[in-house]
Order: C-alpha cells, then sequence, then structure tokens
C-alpha cells in the first residue's frame, strides 16, 4: 500500500537519498546561512538582529541552568542546537516540505545522541562501579527492569516525536484529498478551491502549536534525563 | 470465491486490528485531562506559579502520552508496513 513514506528523490550509488535527507539538507542550509548572517557583525553594543541573537542565546542558557543546575551549563549548545533543528524542522511543514521529524530515522538518531550523553555522564559522574551497581537497586532482582527501563527511554523519546508528527501529516494530507473530493464534487475538479482557507486552522494546530511543542517536549526530556545522570 | 484469499484475510485483521488497537488513545485522553484539571487547580490555588506548573503539567502531559503514540506506531505499521503479509 503506498502510503505516506518519505519519497525516494535519487540515488548516489546505491546509497537511496530519501526526501527525508534533502529537507534535512535544507533545514541545515537555513541553519548554518543564518548563523553566519546573523553573527557577521558583532558589535559590543547590539543593534537590530543582534539583540534577537542575544536574546534567544539568553533564553536557551538560561532554561538549560533552571532545568538542570549551574554545572549543566556545558549542554546549552547541544539543547539549543537540537531546539532550533527540531523546531525549524516541525515548522517547514508550513512551506509544503515534508517535515524530516515525520521520518522515525531521524527522531531515532536525535535520541540516540541523547542516550550516549546520558550513559557517557552517568559512568563519569559515578563511576564505572557505580553505574553498574545502579542497575542492581534496589534490588537485584530488578536488574532486567532496570536495563529495560533504561532501553525504553531513547524508544519512548524518539516515537513520542515521531508519533506526534507523523500523526499530524497523516491528518493533513487526509484532509487535502477530502477538500480536493468535495471541490470536484461541486464541479471545480481542475481547481480544488475547497483547499485554499480551510486547512489553515488545522495547519495552526497541527504544525505550529503541536510543532514547537513537541520539539520543547523532546528538548525538556532529554534535559531531565540528562540532568538526572549527572546526579543532579 | 476467490476474492476470499488468505492475503485479503490478513488485510483484513490487521485493519481491524489497527481499530482495535487505537482504543488505547482512551488512556492518555484522561490523563492528560486529569493532569490539565490538576494543572487548573493549582493555577487557581497559586496564579504567580502559572509557568513552572504549566511546564510540569506539558511534561507530564508528554510522558503520559507514550502508550497512545505506542498504539499509533503499531496501528500505522500494521496499515503502512505490514510485516504479517510478509509471512503468508
Amino acid at each position: 500500500m503506498e502510503g505516506f513514506g518519505p519519497r525516494i528523490m535519487f540515488y548516489i550509488g546505491d546509497i537511496v537519498i530519501s526526501e527525508t535527507v534533502v529537507v534535512t539538507w535544507v533545514i541545515m542550509a537555513m541553519l548554518i546561512i543564518g548563523a553566519w548572517l546573523l553573527t557577521r557583525n558583532f558589535e559590543k553594543i547590539p543593534k537590530g538582529a543582534q539583540n534577537v541573537v542575544e536574546v534567544l542565546v539568553d533564553t536557551i542558557n538560561n532554561f538549560t541552568t533552571e532545568t538542570m543546575g549551574e554545572k549543566n551549563r556545558v549542554f546549552a549548545p547541544y539543547i539549543g542546537t537540537i531546539f532550533l533543528f527540531l523546531t525549524v524542522g516541525n515548522l517547514i511543514g508550513l512551506l509544503g516540505l515534508r517535515p524530516p521529524t515525520s521520518d522515525v530515522n531521524t527522531t531515532f538518531a536525535l535520541s540516540m545522541l541523547t542516550f550516549v550523553i546520558i550513559h557517557y555522564n552517568s559512568i563519569k559522574y559515578s563511576s564505572l562501579g557505580g553505574y553498574v551497581k545502579g542497575y542492581f537497586e534496589p534490588f537485584p532482582v530488578l536488574f532486567p527492569m532496570n536495563v529495560l527501563g533504561d532501553l525504553a527511554t531513547p524508544i519512548s523519546l524518539s516515537f513520542r516525536l515521531f508519533g506526534n508528527v507523523t500523526g499530524g501529516l497523516i491528518v493533513m494530507s487526509l484532509l487535502y484529498q477530502a477538500l480536493a473530493s468535495f471541490s470536484s464534487m461541486i464541479g471545480l475538479k481542475t481547481i480544488p478551491v475547497l483547499q485554499a482557507v480551510i486547512p489553515v486552522v488545522f495547519h495552526v494546530y497541527f504544525d505550529m502549536f503541536s510543532g514547537i511543542l513537541q520539539s520543547f517536549i523532546f528538548v525538556m526530556l532529554s534535559m531531565v534525563f540528562i540532568g538526572d545522570a549527572t546526579g543532579d | 470465491m476467490d476474492l476470499v484469499t488468505a492475503k485479503a484475510i490478513v488485510l483484513g485483521a490487521s485493519a481491524l486490528g489497527a481499530g482495535i488497537g487505537m482504543i488505547a488513545g482512551l488512556g492518555p485522553g484522561i490523563g492528560q485531562g486529569y493532569a490539565a484539571g490538576k494543572g487548573t487547580e493549582a493555577v487557581g490555588r497559586q496564579p504567580e506559579a502559572q509557568a513552572d506548573i504549566t511546564r510540569t503539567m506539558l511534561l507530564g502531559q508528554a510522558v503520559a502520552e507514550t502508550t497512545g503514540i505506542y498504539s499509533l506506531v503499531i496501528a500505522l505499521i500494521l496499515i503502512f508496513a505490514n510485516p504479517l503479509i510478509g509471512l503468508l
């Protein structure tokens, strides 16, 4: 059944380049060029765009230290990068592109990053012995449950984002198909007029509200898990 | 009677399974509503802590949503990437 999966755009050798990868490149280009343009001419007294950048960086720094404590300020760049990528990625559905977060590969890769950071810091802050011992607490019998619980973290983190964005994507494309068929019912087959205004309110919910909220939640949960691992 | 092939039965049963699986959407609905209700109560009692309460509430709701998302993923797999047809 041809569904709502990402289309295959082209091949490089044997490597399949799907729509997800191409849209991710677009987002990367947007973020890199945006960062280069905004940070080119910094001055002592900020004006114009520099104010916006400073407020953004300040907000992310404060947000990280509020949630994870002052000693974990080093994670602010990671958190900020993921937040910007996810926000732009979820909002790019408004431009008619397919959000890369509606592909489980993207979200799982991001949650694996968080997973690696969690366990690296867990070992770093509680030493290898303490880390291993943590799996046998409170009772040694609970070892399998502890392992399962740790493995469930990246899965639930990635599927939450994926499920929300994909659910929105499917509802939106079903809505567009329904509006096209309603338009052809009233005799406007070539130009589906009904698709013009009605989807706007759904885009506001599924793309803007849900997209920003889900990227916030992904970042927030990452911070909580990493903060836990650093023994905060 | 060649309409009733093994593939048709698997596809039909998968569609039913996807629909039945989405009943799991009940749980997160109730849970999130409960969290939102408690959050509203907390804001009513302590309006100055609204930002903190909203943030904690959204975080809790996102975690409560997990089971519903799992069932959504299973339903999506059953409909769009059915592994059972390959077993025929």
